[in-house]
């Protein structure tokens, strides 16, 4: 069942298309911050497109120079003028042929995950949809390149936080990070009472994922540090239930990190809002609510099944 | 103790609000080079951590051109005109619905869209229109509706994933309890998901309920 299409190709695609996006700005002498960009977005261009092929070192080296330019602020966004008037006639033409393409994709993704890799089905999907959206509008194909280059630009530096993080993630797991703060927290709370053992797991997966970004990582922390000794073996609970809420548990934390930027950061650039906290204020109120729930049922029910 | 460099560095920089970027790189660093790694070592982690996990950008990146070129062509004026006929939508009816399908096909191990593929170009200008059809939306206001559809894209999506399917966090629990040799089952850790599940709805329901009460009382739009 192997086209012969892998995500390796995808991801020259999308090298491709950041390289197309580098060029543009550098033609752009209007740009706010022209060369500093260029160089941003070619850099991540060849991480991209050909990172399997290159050292890992050269790779890392390349990241930590994305990492300065963007700390030196070097990469910003032109401002974009709108034309409502003319979207609005344009709209009016399309009619509801506009909304095709942005069904064609969830529907072949999800159709074509059956057959191919959910990851390849998406980028097959993505394909189709551009396909078809060229073909309602029957515009040229550079206007989705200009187009495209203008919404990645506002995502600017937000789109390779989450591979960073997985990087942090695995040196804080080589280093031992999680077992020395596990070693604290069993030393300092008085873990062995019952209810002290399950909301101090909890927390600790919120805490732990607000810091990494992801519940995956701050999962085995918690569970090998605190959750198994304390909530299992000390007081007889059980691992299933432990498992499945504290997992729910960290998620409430992916809610209110900045480092989750796939989830947090990137709809703010996404849909052009000012304030960089505007969906973490807006998800607070649900992961103190869900949070809550998990630890009381976790007690209600952990030391009983 | 001196590996928990990377974590202070994490908490202060998120006390300054320093970029978050900026801040994990050099977490990252400071925590390779105090657990005795050399620097070429660390950098090379980091590399390849990098390279193994660049499927995060594909379903964003790949969506822009497909977004981009519709959005020049009218896609969110056409919606605002559907919205203006749909007369009992509201921006957190349209949330809480879209939460629910959301989840609900996550359950089957479905994943709808994503930030970039459904609630830019589809579900927040359907709440945005909603919400504009009952009055013209201040910047803040218009603000808070676009946060609340972002949302709803993240609720929907992580709370009812390991429900049916064994996808990624229901593998990740049972494989750290086989490791530390306790037994569980995959169905054990599905049926205690469950609660949650539904929990997540009532409390979109609340949510969603108390966007739109506050979306009728403002002051910045009585026209």
């Amino acid at each position: 069942m192997n086209p012969g299409l892998t995500l390796e190709h995808f991801f020259m695609l999308t090298g491709l298309f950041m390289a197309a996006v580098a060029f543009g700005i550098a033609r752009n002498p209007d740009h706010p911050r022209r060369w500093g960009s260029t160089v941003f977005w070619l850099v991540l261009a060849i991480v991209i497109g050909a990172g399997k092929s290159l050292p890992h070192e050269l790779v890392g080296w390349l990241v930590l120079a994305m990492g300065t330019l963007v700390a030196t602020k070097q990469v910003a966004v032109p401002e974009f003028s709108a034309n409502g008037a003319e979207r609005e006639a344009k709209a009016a033409r399309l009619g509801n042929r506009v909304l095709w393409p942005i069904l064609v994709v969830p529907v072949l993704a999800i159709a074509g995950s059956f057959v191919v890799g959910s990851q390849v089905a998406l980028g097959i999907g993505c394909l189709a949809g551009l396909a078809t959206a060229l073909w309602v509008t029957k515009d040229t194909p550079a206007a989705p390149m200009k187009e495209g280059g203008r919404l990645l630009e506002l995502l600017g530096w937000t789109i390779i936080l989450p591979q960073s993080l997985a990087g942090l993630g695995g040196i804080f797991a080589k280093a031992g990070v999680g077992e020395e703060v596990a070693k604290i927290v069993a030393a300092t709370l008085p873990v062995s009472h019952p209810l002290v053992a399950v909301i101090a797991y909890c927390g600790g997966m919120v805490i732990f994922t607000v810091m990494m970004g992801n519940a995956f990582a701050a999962f085995p922390i918690m569970t090998l540090g605190v959750g198994l000794p304390f909530i299992v073996n000390a007081n007889g609970g059980d691992a299933a239930i432990m498992g499945a809420l504290g997992m729910l548990s960290g998620y409430c934390g992916t809610l209110v990190t900045p480092m989750a930027a796939n989830f947090n950061l990137v709809p703010v650039r996404l849909l052009e809002l000012k304030d960089d906290w505007a969906v973490i204020k807006a998800q607070a109120p649900f992961a103190a609510a869900i949070w809550i729930f998990n630890v009381v049922v976790m007690y209600a029910c952990v030391y009983r099944f | 103790m001196i590996k928990l460099i990377g974590i202070l560095l994490v908490a202060v920089g998120f006390g300054f609000r320093v970029n978050a970027l900026v801040v994990v790189l050099a977490a990252g660093l400071a925590t390779g080079l105090a657990a005795g790694f050399s620097l070429r070592e660390v950098v090379a982690m980091m590399g390849r951590f990098f390279v193994e996990n660049r499927g995060l950008v594909l379903p964003i990146v790949l969506m822009l051109p497909v977004v981009g070129l519709l959005e020049k062509h009218g896609l969110q004026e056409r919606i605002a005109t559907l919205m203006r006929r749909a007369r009992a939508a509201t921006a957190g009816r349209i949330y809480w619905l879209y939460q629910a399908l959301r989840g609900g096909l996550s359950v089957l191990g479905i994943s709808l869209g994503s930030h970039a593929g459904m609630v830019r170009p589809l579900i927040v200008p359907m709440g945005e229109a909603a919400a504009k059809a009952r009055g013209e939306l201040s910047e803040a206001t218009r603000e808070r509706v676009r946060a609340h559809g972002a949302a709803s894209e993240n609720v929907g999506n992580f709370f009812s994933d390991d429900i049916l399917v064994a996808v990624g966090a229901l593998l990740l629990v049972k494989s750290v309890f086989d490791n530390a040799g306790v037994p569980v089952t995959l169905e054990q850790i599905k049926l205690w998901s469950v609660p949650t599940a539904l929990w997540v709805l009532v409390i979109g329901w609340w949510r969603y309920r108390a966007l739109d009460r506050w979306l009728a009382k403002r002051k910045d739009g009585d026209k």
